[in-house]
């Protein structure tokens, strides 16, 4: 069984409608990749399964238990965990602060400070720094960090490589992978496509709203993706 | 009338200043919201003293912190079932509701207590006063309300920058959005928020209450020296907010020892003059 299924989910900004009946699921220890467009919708399913958009219960299912008509604080504490698109650290806390905002969710488990400052150790040397004040890259690692601190069972990644330099991305992936090793179930989003199918067990392709191409990653061709991606056959 | 007895008083004066202005602070710092009807919270803070000592025969220093308990009470109970409701996207709805809340609240004191000015009485303490040097003298009481000050803003920087939730109270005003996926609960931080700031507020009645004499329709002036107080010291920082509060009352006394009428038109002056110069205030800790 899937630890998340999404189905039929739609969403809605105001009159704008963002997704149109989507499925998707994330099986334990799984990596997935959503590939899209800007504004095809990816997001939105993180918003919407995080609890910030509306949902109907049914339509979001985390271990069994239909979770889609909770609020996100319920979510982040029953183990659903978002880095969000822009990072969103908190400007007047500092780096540890901000990691230990995770800790809300009120979630024992294996990550602690300790751990965290051992994965990203430029983060211990900047503890007490205003979090704006890291450089980008180091600003995304602490919105990871913050989201591992909820020791979550899904952990969902939202343009982590947006605006940083590739040789830095590149680190923020490589420590994603080594956060994935003890079997952390992950959803990426990534606009790099080819980063997204090496990371990734699995992909969905979203093209406006709706999910066009599925498969393993391994298994989808460029020609395929692209196909997906620009909404043209 | 020296200049040193001048500034002296004023800071005392803003002592008081200070802990109306703190409430507001705490209420501004959490929920980026104004709450219109502070200024008839700590009116209704000294009638509620007043009531309890005329009927108890307590003294006003005991009744204080029972009705800075009572009053928290109250204010957890006002967020949780009125103003959350009013909180989302549009920041007129909670001004309008406790601009309605300031009409009612009003409307009922001069329903039970008439137009007529009502004070504390504390006995021999409130003329008792210290001498400082030949010229100077200070009253007991204005200190006591300076230390009351200094302890309620040292502790509201403690809660806020040294506890868990202080931590959850700046994260919420940072980016609620974000604070909620942490697992924060907003309406409830939020009401936290208000039962800190309807304690001090009921501190402030008191005190005001055993200063000035007081009537129904007096909150609306308590608001706008405190919003006042605020902007003069920068958000962020309470600290700040208790050096703006000093200098608005250093501006009012001054103001008075030229002129009576001009006491407080020096206050609005100064803050007038902050706004053009230093919007952010004289010792913000963030430029938000």
């Amino acid at each position: 069984m899937s630890l998340l299924a999404v189905h039929e989910l739609v969403a809605h900004y105001g009159d704008f409608q963002a997704l149109f009946g989507v499925d998707v699921t994330v099986a334990q220890g799984e990596c997935v990749a959503l590939i899209g467009s800007n504004g095809a919708g990816k997001s939105t399913l993180l918003r919407s399964i995080a609890g910030l958009i509306p949902a109907r219960a049914e339509n979001v299912v985390f271990d069994g238990t239909p979770i889609g008509a909770e609020t996100a604080p319920a979510i982040a504490r029953r183990g659903i965990a978002l880095v969000p698109e822009g990072r969103r650290l908190f400007a007047s806390l500092s780096v540890e602060e901000n990691l230990r905002m995770g800790t809300f969710s009120r979630r024992p488990g294996p990550w602690t400070l300790a751990r965290v400052y051992d994965l990203f150790p430029v983060l211990r040397d900047n503890r007490a720094t205003p979090a704006l004040a890291l450089s980008g890259g180091q600003q995304q690692m602490a919105a990871i960090g913050r989201a591992l601190m909820a020791n979550p069972r899904l952990l969902m990644c939202d343009e982590i490589s947006l605006g940083l330099a590739p040789a830095v991305a590149k680190d923020v992936y490589a420590a994603l992978r080594r956060v994935r090793a003890d079997g952390l179930a992950t959803i990426i989003v990534e606009q790099d496509i080819e980063l997204a199918r090496t990371m990734s067990d699995r992909a969905y392709c979203f093209t406006h709203g709706r999910v066009t191409l599925t498969g393993r990653s391994a298994d989808l061709t460029r020609p395929q993706i692209s196909a997906a991606y620009f909404g043209v056959k | 009338m020296n200049a040193m007895d001048t500034v002296v008083q004023g800071a005392l004066l803003g002592g008081l200043y200070a802990l109306f202005a703190m409430g507001l602070a705490v209420i501004y710092g959490v929920m980026r919201q104004v709450n219109i009807a502070h200024g008839d919270f700590i009116v209704l803070g000294a009638y509620s003293a007043f009531v309890v000592v005329a009927a108890t025969g307590l003294s006003p220093f005991v009744v204080a912190p029972l009705t800075a308990l009572v009053f928290a009470a109250f204010g957890y109970a006002l967020q949780r079932t009125i103003i959350n409701r009013t909180l989302g996207n549009a920041i007129l709805p909670p001004l309008v509701v406790t601009y309605g809340l300031s009409i009612i609240i009003q409307n009922v004191l001069l329903q039970v207590f008439s137009a007529d000015a009502r004070s504390i009485q504390i006995g021999a303490l409130g003329t008792a006063s210290v001498a400082l040097g030949a010229h100077l003298a200070v009253g007991w009481f204005p200190l006591i309300v300076f230390g009351t000050a200094l302890a309620v803003a040292a502790l509201l920087e403690f809660v806020f920058n040294r506890t868990s939730l202080g931590m959850a109270f700046r994260a919420v005003a940072d980016d609620p959005e974000i604070a909620q996926v942490m697992g924060l609960r907003d309406g409830q931080l939020f009401a936290y928020a208000t039962a800190i700031s309807l304690a001090v507020v009921a501190l402030a009645g008191v005190f005001m209450g055993i200063k000035f004499t007081f009537a129904p329709a007096d909150g609306p002036n308590f608001l706008i020296y405190s919003f006042e107080a605020v902007v003069i010291g920068g958000l962020g920082s309470f600290w700040g907010t208790f050096a703006g509060a000093i200098i608005l009352g250093v501006a009012q006394a001054i103001g008075f020892a030229l002129n009576p009428g001009w006491g407080i038109l020096a206050g609005h002056l100064v803050f007038l003059a902050v706004l053009v110069y230093r919007p952010t205030g004289l010792f913000a800790r963030s430029a938000q």
